[in-house]
């Protein structure tokens, strides 16, 4: 048993020097516990995949992830976190971040540490400007509201809308984004209805009869991804909005993949904007999830977090391999505005000005497939969408780093 | 009949007027927390919050613990003291950062009493359901007032001048901020301590053993009640201005259910009711929960359960009533049978 300890560290002490141009340490903050842990769960499983299923473009490499519990959207957990990543585990990247409070928190010591943060989820629009070192591979909620209003207006050609979203910051920022691009080219928006906060589902019957009774050509629903979805579809068909010619919309949230199925036939017809769904006709999102299924379970899907997490660790692979595997913060925040990939959800790249992605986002109808199972249909798309808050510069994301 | 021995060779007595006298084990927490930020200068931000919350579970040990007031709406007071001083430093009005925490004092204090006004008319469920309902309010207000506290998103921004002009804080290695709390909450320590050993502490555990009878005696119950809880909202308000300071930002977190709920655990983990238990009740429970979570990010709170599970069924005093379950076990063991 000593011979092999020895044998062990000796073989560890040359291999050290060795192996220290090699390994890359990121430190990942997710929340792995709480009611965030399904989401921690998939931006995980999302960064696992591209690591066993593109080991090519890793070599010779080797990326070892420290996962560390953000536990709540508290906002202390995340940063204490972050800061014992940065100064105990010593780690060349930062990555995760599924609230915007978290990431909104951890700026401070991001900025303090001087290590790229690639963020994987959290959707506040001006949470990139808030650190130089701050990258984003998932989304601002301006992303699929902006272009949704556009989508309506011209592809749709509805002329009046009811806004009806979940009252928290992502809330009123697509609220915001959809009506400034809805209105600009040519609809109306005749009522705004706040449903309640985030923290529990409430009972969508009032705030649906009220849309109901404003007639407008669409209806148009803001909320968190996960329950509040399938309560907004239920809903929707209880008080028979359909027949009454309203077309129900929202951003790809109320349509995650991994509540699809359960929201029965009550989901056909609904249109959503968003970057991803599961069933995206392309090459590389066809490998991606038959290695998802594969590697979990036929009955799994990856969602668009499940892709933030995917494309982010290319994020990570691609400043790697840029830099030789040493991490020196300015040369990887510079390498990553060079980014461009071909991800599941189409072609991305990091925009240089904003350090936010650049993506597809695609206009789908929910239908019934051939075998029974409720599928997203793409009927539109718009290509290379920037976050519009920073582009436009509003408020508050006119104030940069 | 001889005269009755004077008072003070009466062993009652001696043990009742000795009982504030400093006893030689007591300053071992303060050299541990010292010692700490030696042997550990890489684990500052998670000892600040440590220290944080060992004062915010003494504010309410003040309460719970001596005066019986049972609440769970304690974050009210720790989030009025962090926005406190969190929206002074953001809106450029005032950031220096010990007068900040007066300030936050006085606002918790303030709340404390208004609320306390109303709310110790009643007892029991009623009291812990209307706590509850003042800290909703809060936490609902904070939330609607965006552009003033940042609602949901939280406020950030916040700098906080170098403490007395020298000592900078830094976030990524949080040296001064643990110093300059372990301060804080030294003297807030010495001052509970006074006032749990003094004749108003003593009144206090009085109307939470038998309210009915400290009314016969004539004492001022719901005042002393009222005053109680505005000090111990007080120095809840003063742990929350230090949390702002220590994480230059505050959000919605400050006055949720959580850190009400979690500072009530670690209260009863510890042992209410006896100045200790708040430092013994935050070290097992945040230590545990930290270096679990470390270990195991997604599985850790099940260790954390246990032994929660453990202290509740077998050790109704808390950690720091385990030593009066050993020595009555003891005991009887001793006496014949």
């Amino acid at each position: 048993m000593m011979k092999r300890i020895l044998a062990a560290s000796a073989a560890l002490a040359i291999s050290a020097t060795l192996a220290h141009a090699q390994e890359v340490k990121v430190g990942v903050n997710l929340p792995y516990t709480g009611i965030g842990a399904e989401f921690a769960q998939l931006i995980d499983r999302g960064m696992e995949i591209y690591l066993k299923i593109n080991a090519d473009k890793v070599k010779p490499y080797k990326i070892t992830l420290i996962k560390r519990d953000a536990k709540n959207p508290g906002g202390n957990d995340a940063r204490v976190a972050t800061q014992e990543l940065l100064t105990q585990d010593n780690v060349d990247i930062l990555a995760g971040w599924v609230y915007s409070p978290n990431a909104i928190a951890s700026a401070p010591v991001v900025n303090a540490g001087k290590k790229p943060a690639v963020i994987m989820n959290a959707g506040t629009a001006h949470i990139t400007n808030m650190s130089q070192y701050y990258l984003r591979t998932s989304f601002s909620m301006w992303h699929a509201a902006y272009s949704m209003g556009e989508a309506t207006a011209k592809q749709l050609k509805a002329k009046t809308a009811v806004v009806g979203y979940t009252d928290f910051p992502p809330g009123k920022d697509t609220l915001a984004a959809f009506k400034r691009s809805f209105e600009a080219n040519g609809g109306k928006v005749i009522d705004e209805i706040p449903m309640g906060g985030a923290g529990a589902v409430p009972d969508m019957t009032p705030f649906f009869q009220r849309a109901k009774d404003k007639k407008p050509d669409v209806f148009f629903v803001f909320v968190p991804a996960g329950d509040h979805a399938a309560a907004v579809v239920k809903t929707y068909a209880a008080l028979g909005m359909r027949e009454a010619g309203i077309k129900l919309m929202g951003p790809g949230d109320i349509t995650q993949d991994t509540k699809l199925q359960g929201m029965g036939d009550a989901a056909v017809g609904l249109i959503t904007m968003h970057h991803y769904n599961a069933d995206l006709d392309n090459a590389e999102n066809k490998r991606f999830v038959a290695a998802w299924k594969k590697e979990y379970g036929a009955n799994t899907t990856p969602d668009f977090m499940a892709v933030g997490g995917y494309d982010g660790m290319a994020l990570i692979v691609h400043m790697v391999q840029q830099l030789k595997g040493k991490i020196d913060p300015e040369k990887a925040i510079a390498a990553a505005k060079t980014f461009k990939s071909n991800s599941p959800r189409g072609p991305i790249s990091i925009d240089p000005d904003t350090r936010d992605i650049i993506m597809n986002e695609y206009l789908s109808e929910v239908v019934k497939g051939k075998d029974g199972k409720l599928m997203q249909k793409v009927i539109g798309k718009i290509d290379n969408v920037k976050d519009a808050c920073k582009a436009q510069k509003i408020a508050p994301c006119d104030k940069g780093v | 009949m001889s005269a009755p021995a004077p008072a003070y060779e009466n062993p009652g007595a001696q043990a009742l007027t000795g009982r504030h006298r400093l006893r030689l084990w007591e300053p071992l927490p303060w050299l541990l927390a010292l010692a700490f930020y030696f042997l550990f200068p890489r684990h500052l931000g998670f000892g600040t919050e440590l220290l944080i919350t060992v004062l915010f579970a003494l504010s309410l040990d003040l309460a719970l613990g001596y005066a019986g007031i049972v609440t769970l709406g304690h974050a009210a007071f720790f989030g009025a003291g962090a926005y406190t001083v969190g929206m002074l430093a953001h809106h450029g009005i005032w950031n220096e950062p010990i007068t900040s925490l007066f300030a936050a004092a006085a606002v918790a204090a303030a709340i404390g009493f208004a609320s306390g006004l109303v709310l110790l008319r009643t007892t029991g469920l009623t009291l812990l359901m209307l706590t509850l309902c003042t800290m909703a309010l809060l936490e609902e207000a904070a939330n609607l007032g965006h552009d003033w506290t940042g609602g949901f998103d939280g406020l950030t921004g916040i700098t906080i001048p170098p403490l007395f002009g020298l000592f900078e804080f830094n976030p990524l290695f949080p040296k001064v901020q643990y110093l300059y709390i372990l301060g804080v909450l030294l003297v807030c320590f010495v001052f509970v301590r006074t006032l749990v050993y003094s004749p108003f502490g003593q009144s206090l555990t009085g109307i939470r053993e038998n309210t009915l009878r400290m009314h016969a005696v004539g004492a001022p119950v719901r005042t002393r009640l009222i005053v109680c809880y505005t000090i111990s909202a007080a120095v809840a308000g003063v742990a929350g201005g230090l949390w702002a300071q220590a994480n230059a930002y505050v959000n919605l977190s400050t006055l949720g259910l959580d850190r009400a709920a979690t500072v009530l655990i670690i209260l009863v983990l510890g042992g209410y009711g006896r100045l200790y238990g708040a430092f013994v009740g935050a070290v097992a429970y945040m230590v545990l929960a930290h270096f679990l979570s470390k270990l195991y990010p997604t599985a850790w709170q099940l260790g954390l359960g246990l032994m929660l599970v453990i202290i509740a069924l077998f050790f109704r005093g808390g950690i720091l009533g385990m030593g009066d379950v050993i020595t009555n076990w003891l005991r009887k063991l001793r006496a014949p049978s």
